[in-house]
């Protein structure tokens, strides 16, 4: 069994990562019913039980007493970090985790990038391995940060490249909060696309997640669950998966939204932390989804929706669910899949669903996507037996998909118009080691992306044959 | 003679495990059907070819190998419950990582990193034979750890067996697959393979999930009924039998006859098993074979290139000798033939001696520079083999795996030409200049069989 450590940085990354290990905590409880560590608990949790084993007493048996999440938390102001500590979840972290500072980044990218990056530099790494010591076998980093703030964005991506130096073996999957349009933050453009280079250059995935996609999905359970009659067949425990009826208390603000992230991460390492017939190992997912190095964001869906909260919305049948996962309307990004061209396809299955039913839902939406010439078998798939809390079962899609260019395009447009009239760059450019050169091979970096994936979108209609084959003599 | 079985990656560790369940279970029962000598005799002959006798034990001569332990464990444990046969301790290998479906991380750094550990329980097991008939090697073409390592493990014992004989038994994935990089894989595997490996023996997931839906009648397929089907036809082919045709004298190394009759040009190395009866054992205690019955289908699946009885294409004729060499070809072309290099027709059962192969000795079925009566041999033994009151199994080859390398080599080709997914090869040392070799020497291959 191998472990994975979850780094995350800024505001909205510790948020989203609060609300992950709240419902990780959960899931693992509801399913590990002896509350004795096991292999599953282990990816994600380090037993710290300190009692004594005097021959009687195993310490493998034992209940657990207390486990330690394998996180590292940091931030560049204390509100959020300090909330954690003192709210529920405070157990499973101890002060060796952390990384804060007091002044914050004001929303700037190079203060999280190029100031606090050095500085923190040693601090970080030397968390971070200690959190890796603590790994039998470490397999991934998964990084959640979001792009449009400072610390998140700059720091955040720093602490990406910083991975890369000292752990180059273990895969780093980051997860990233893009903006939306009507962001609060008037420098997100900057931020984003400075943070996009490195995340083009550094990660091995990225999982790009938009705020509005989040708050359109939620309206859209809120919808179901007020339209819809009253269904039986949610049980009680799906309360577990959502944010209510938590350890939290009351809700806050983000925290719906922030949970479909958390249940991303859960889906995402299902297959890595339960038994299956057919197992996703973390280092597969680039291996499959990633053929170009540079082109490595994945869009992805969850469904059925009604496991991302506890309300009432009506079972649906189970091919259904794998329709919905390439409908617009799930993504969690602004974009539709089916009208652009996937590079490559993974479904991730959790629960009582045969390969008979996975085989079959391919063949019949086959039909109505297209791959691109050189991958029309482009299909990875897993199948994970243990179900989300509370359902029988349940889809993650993560798509190497042409769709992501608007999101892109958007961006550098966004990025333009603040750059063209040099809009708050003196902001940046005051701060040591931060030059005009950063902004525009930022946007050089973001542009060559646009026309790569465009360059394989021209591809989609072409009639294509295959390439020509070695001539050997006969 | 005993065999050493390497079993690697999710897919060779649990083909194996059926293996050699199959194997056991089907010595125990000839010895309770075939009373006095014959049972006991084919038995003895099995167990020591397979199983170490010990503290009234027998052991697997196996070595289990993979980059995660769950399969391995569970093989182990799966072996310990069935109170017939265990696997030893300490001969197995894993390590807590996976290979992430990537040829290259097997080959360039799993295999050379544990290649000491590795084959120190190889040579563990050969020590412990009395004498070696040769090495058996399982594993898929698809993944990382079977295939990468695999195929790095092959080389590491030709090394240091020159001698002996080594058969790598491949498990070919489904056409739409589990691993997206799954061709490049098998493009990576079968070109390495083909330098060191004396014969291939080809088993498709897909033509074996076919038995299991059309002949076995299994509703809901899962792995473990495909590896069960792999398993009895390896078994077919495995267990004793007589090579020379006084029955009861079984031949002592089935490896070597095989690779004798089998593999005569190392630029063919590539083997298929038919196999007939296949059904369910339902079905089973309601059906009676005749021997002439039997045979006329199997030649006819060979003609016909058909893996199963069920919809062979009985238009496909052998064509006939004297035409024009050129004319031959096209017309062989369209009506679908499979040429065969060379044929082992396995005859196990009840009145194994009346069965009449003489049908497979057309000379119109095998090349023109090969005598059908070289060509062509048949073992037989007179103990029913796995439950079946007869049976025959066909080890050819020939044409059949033709086409589905060349579907391989094709896609992988296409997606080559993009230059898709290679970085994540280049990345553990594996160069575009290695694809061009392993694609040039696939298309070597191809053409080969193409013009048999």
């Amino acid at each position: 069994m191998t472990q994975s450590i979850i780094v995350q940085v800024g505001q909205c990354g510790n948020q989203v990562g609060c609300r992950f290990w709240d419902l990780a905590l959960r899931e693992h409880a509801h399913i590990n019913t002896k509350g004795v560590y096991d292999e599953a608990l282990s990816s994600f949790f380090r037993n710290v039980d300190t009692r004594r084993s005097d021959g009687e007493n195993d310490i493998t048996s034992g209940k657990i007493r207390s486990l330690r999440a394998r996180a590292v938390l940091i931030d560049m102001e204390e509100g959020v970090v300090n909330e954690i500590l003192q709210g529920p979840l405070r157990d499973v972290f101890d002060s060796t985790q952390l990384v804060t500072d007091v002044s914050g980044s004001g929303n700037n990218w190079a203060v999280g990038h190029k100031v606090y990056g050095p500085a923190c530099r040693d601090h970080v790494v030397e968390k971070v391995r200690r959190a890796a010591e603590h790994c039998d076998s470490l397999q991934c980093f998964f990084l959640i940060h979001s792009m449009g703030g400072g610390t998140g964005s700059g720091l955040g991506t720093h602490v990406l490249s910083l991975l890369e130096d000292e752990f180059p073996e273990v895969c780093r999957i980051v997860t990233s909060v893009y903006p939306s349009a009507e962001d609060d933050v008037i420098t997100s453009p900057y931020n984003s696309v400075l943070a996009m280079r490195e995340l083009t250059e550094h990660a091995d995935c990225v999982l790009p997640v938009e705020n509005q996609s989040l708050v359109d999905i939620i309206n859209k359970i809120q919808q179901m669950a007020h339209s819809g009659k009253p269904s039986q067949v949610i049980r009680k425990e799906s309360t577990l998966i959502s944010g209510r009826g938590g350890v939290g208390g009351t809700e806050k603000p983000f925290d719906a939204m922030n949970n479909i992230i958390a249940n991303l991460l859960l889906n995402l390492t299902s297959s890595a932390r339960f038994e299956g017939s057919l197992n996703m190992d973390l280092n597969e997912i680039a291996m499959n989804l990633v053929p170009f190095p540079r082109l490595h964001y994945l869009v992805s869906s969850l469904t059925p929706l009604y496991t991302l909260a506890d309300v009432n919305i009506p079972v649906r049948r189970l091919d259904q669910m794998f329709t919905d996962a390439f409908s617009k309307d799930h993504q969690l990004i602004q974009a539709d899949p089916k009208h652009s061209l996937y590079l490559a396809c993974a479904l991730v299955v959790r629960g009582n669903v045969q390969v008979s039913d996975l085989r079959r839902n391919i063949e019949r939406l086959k039909p109505s996507l297209s791959f691109v010439s050189w991958n029309q078998e482009g299909w990875k798939t897993s199948l994970c037996s243990v179900p989300p809390v509370g359902h029988s079962h349940s889809l993650l899609a993560l798509a190497n998909n042409t769709c992501v260019k608007p999101t892109f395009t958007e961006l550098r447009d966004r990025f333009m118009k603040l750059y063209r009239k040099k809009a708050h760059l003196h902001h940046y450019l005051h701060v040591g080691g931060m030059e005009h050169a950063c902004f525009s091979e930022a946007v050089t970096s973001l542009s060559s992306l646009i026309e790569e994936y465009d360059q394989l979108e021209s591809t989609k209609s072409l009639l294509w044959s295959d390439a020509p084959r070695l001539q050997v003599a006969t | 003679m005993s065999i050493v079985t390497v079993q690697l990656g999710q897919c060779g560790n649990q083909v194996g495990q059926e293996l050699f369940s199959v194997l056991i279970s089907d010595s125990l029962e000839a010895q309770r059907q075939c009373r006095g000598e014959p049972g006991r005799a084919y038995r003895d002959c099995s167990l020591e070819r397979f199983f170490r006798e010990h503290n009234e034990a027998s052991y697997a001569r196996a070595v289990l190998v993979d980059m995660e332990p769950k399969v391995i464990t569970h093989a182990v444990a799966t072996a310990a419950k069935s109170s017939t046969w265990k696997y030893e301790d300490g001969s197995y290998f894993c390590q807590k990582q996976g290979s992430g479906n990537n040829w290259a991380n097997g080959f360039c750094v799993h295999g050379p990193r544990h290649e000491e550990a590795v084959s120190d329980l190889i040579r563990r097991q050969v020590e412990r034979c009395d004498r070696l008939a040769g090495i058996l090697t399982m594993m898929s073409v698809a993944g990382g750890t079977g295939s990468g390592m695999g195929t790095y493990i092959t080389q590491c014992l030709r090394d240091s067996y020159p001698h002996s004989f080594i058969l790598n038994q491949l498990t070919w994935p489904y056409g739409t697959g589990e691993v997206i990089v799954q061709n490049y894989n098998s493009v990576l595997t079968l070109s390495h393979l083909y330098q060191w490996s004396d014969a291939i023996l080809v088993h498709e997931n897909d033509t074996v999930h076919k038995i299991c839906a059309k002949l076995m009648n299994i509703k809901h397929i899962s792995f473990c009924d495909v590896n069960k089907i792999i398993a009895h036809q390896l078994g077919s082919m495995l267990q004793p039998a007589d090579t020379v045709g006084t029955l009861g004298h079984y031949t002592r190394n089935p490896v070597g006859e095989l690779l004798k009759n089998l593999v005569c040009h190392s630029e063919y190395k590539l083997l298929s098993l038919s196999t007939i009866p296949q059904m369910s054992s339902s079905s089973l205690a309601y059906s009676s074979f005749t021997w002439p019955g039997l045979l006329k289908h199997l030649r006819q699946m060979l003609v016909a290139n058909a893996r199963m009885e069920e919809g062979i294409d009985w238009q496909v004729r052998v064509p006939l000798n004297g035409q024009p060499a050129l004319e031959r070809m096209a017309e062989k072309t369209k009506q679908g033939f499979n040429k065969s290099l060379a044929n082992v027709l396995i005859l196990r059962g009840k009145d194994v001696s009346g069965a009449d192969p003489e049908a497979f000795l057309h000379p119109g079925l095998y090349s023109s520079w090969l005598p059908a009566g070289t060509a062509f041999s048949t073992w037989r033994s007179p103990v029913p083999f796995n439950g079946y009151e007869k049976s025959a199994t066909l080890v050819s080859n020939s044409q059949s795996l033709l086409k589905p390398l060349d579907n391989i080599v094709g896609k992988a080709w296409n997606m080559f030409a993009s230059k898709a997914y290679v970085h994540q090869y280049t990345k553990f040392g594996i160069s575009e200049e290695d694809f061009l070799d392993s694609f040039t020497a696939l298309e070597q291959v191809i053409s080969s069989y193409r013009h048999l």
